[in-house]
């Protein structure tokens, strides 16, 4: 019954404050390491605005067909993109031994690793978000589609980092894995990918979307419980 | 007193056993150095006592607490055959980050561990710009904030000069003489008291 006890209430609350320390250290860590090397975060974004640019010049640069289009395009290019950034959430770590620390740490795993799940969606997740608007005008997208196209890259970036984190903890070790984490992921991804740009393609006709949205926000919600733990446990035994 | 036990250890890698039923206890004030030759699971044995891999069967346990839980593994430091260093940050980056990770806020004792370890004036020097000596130098230095009373190093003077060499020893028996436990796997001979050695 500690708890109940006023110095045992500091202990926990004492506690409490070292884990959001070392939530927020992790975090900064990993966001001034990727802003030091920025090549790391940078590609996956050019890849993602220069692969949606390509799509005009290959199909039509007709408004009608790209904006009927343009929901499917801009969510594959974005799941691709996250994709490609995934391969480097753990490797760099576990290729300098921080990993290794990290996991005989007495801090809680899931714990550092939701921070670097975190920084990872704030370097890709985030910035797709931003530059969506972008896109969907480039893609002929109305201004009412392209703030649910955002809505549903808003609620569900953060799904696509932390689905992405089981999958980059379980092929952390092997090398030349790119191929085995998409075959891994993807899967996963594909009912974010249905919903979120039927959400788009439902808005375009002025349809309801609240159905796609209650999913898109329960993966999250699922994700956002799930993903911390089962990577810690894929983590160690990739460790092993 | 302080006790680290391991009991009835088995390991075994493919279809090999590497150790079976290896028993030792280690109290505290003592130096255990693992001896064998390459390939007789020297750093495995250490990765189990780190938490970082588990036996076939067996058990480790410091002062009742077994391995894996969190008391006993805010008990120990690890150090491994990796640097533990990202390039990207500088050394005092590094080694505020790495006592973070292993439950001390260094705070300013960082700056004077790195100058403890003879790194004076690489305070700010990137890790990608270090050599192997340096990069090692600075996770050692971890050792002058640790408050662990166990360390558990694997090779900590490979890649060090004999002035490197010299300080760690020092360091090692100054943890020994306060009570610490201290159990290092080296193929080199070293100057340290209290030393016991345990052949796989």
């Amino acid at each position: 019954m500690h708890f109940n006890h006023p110095s045992g209430l500091q202990f926990v609350q004492y506690e409490d404050a070292l884990a959001v320390n070392i939530f927020m250290q992790t975090l900064a860590r990993d966001l001034k390491m990727a802003l030091r090397n920025p090549s790391s975060f940078l590609n996956p974004l050019l890849f993602f605005v220069i692969a949606i640019s390509l799509f005009p010049l290959a199909i039509s640069p007709e408004a009608h067909t790209l904006s009927n289009i343009a929901p499917g395009i801009i969510w594959v290019t974005c799941m691709l993109a996250v994709l490609l950034s995934l391969n480097a959430l753990f490797h760099t770590d576990y290729d300098n031994g921080v990993l290794e620390q990290m996991v005989i740490s007495h801090h809680s795993l899931p714990l550092l690793l939701l921070a670097k799940i975190t920084a990872h969606w704030l370097l890709t997740g985030l910035p797709i978000v931003l530059l969506s608007p972008l896109l969907g005008a480039a893609l002929f997208l109305d201004s009412e589609s392209i703030g649910v196209l955002m809505l549903t890259l808003l609620l569900a970036t953060p799904s696509l980092s932390l689905i992405g984190a089981i999958g980059a903890s379980l092929i952390v070790g092997i090398k030349n894995s790119g191929m085995l984490l998409s075959l891994l992921i993807l899967p996963l991804y594909t009912p974010i990918l249905i919903f979120a740009s039927s959400a788009v393609s439902q808005a375009q006709y002025d349809l309801s979307i609240s159905a796609q949205l209650y999913f898109l926000a329960s993966i999250l919600i699922l994700s956002l419980m799930g993903s911390p733990f089962v990577s810690a446990l894929a983590l160690k035994t990739s460790l092993e | 007193m302080s006790e680290l036990i391991v009991n009835e250890l088995n390991c075994q890698r493919g279809y090999s056993a590497l150790f079976s039923r290896l028993s030792f206890s280690i109290t505290s004030g003592e130096i255990l150095r693992i001896s064998g030759a390459n390939g007789s699971a020297k750093t495995s044995l250490l990765k189990i006592l780190a938490g970082l891999s588990s036996p076939e069967s067996g058990s480790v346990a410091y002062n009742n607490h077994a391995v894996g839980s969190s008391e006993y593994q805010e008990d120990i430091f690890y150090l491994g055959h990796l640097p533990a260093l990202s390039p990207e940050l500088c050394c005092q980056e590094n080694l505020g980050y790495l006592s973070q990770l292993q439950g001390d806020n260094a705070g300013d004792k960082v700056r004077d561990a790195l100058i403890a370890i003879g790194l004076k004036g690489y305070e700010y020097e990137y890790a990608a710009n270090l050599s192997a000596g340096q990069k090692r130098r600075v996770v050692l230095a971890s050792l002058f904030i640790n408050k662990a009373p166990i360390w558990l190093l694997d090779e900590p003077f490979t890649a060090l000069d004999s002035d490197g060499i010299a300080i760690l020893e020092e360091q090692i028996n100054k943890h020994s003489r306060s009570g610490g436990i201290c159990i290092l796997t080296t193929h080199q001979d070293c100057n340290l008291s209290n030393m016991r050695t345990l052949s796989l």
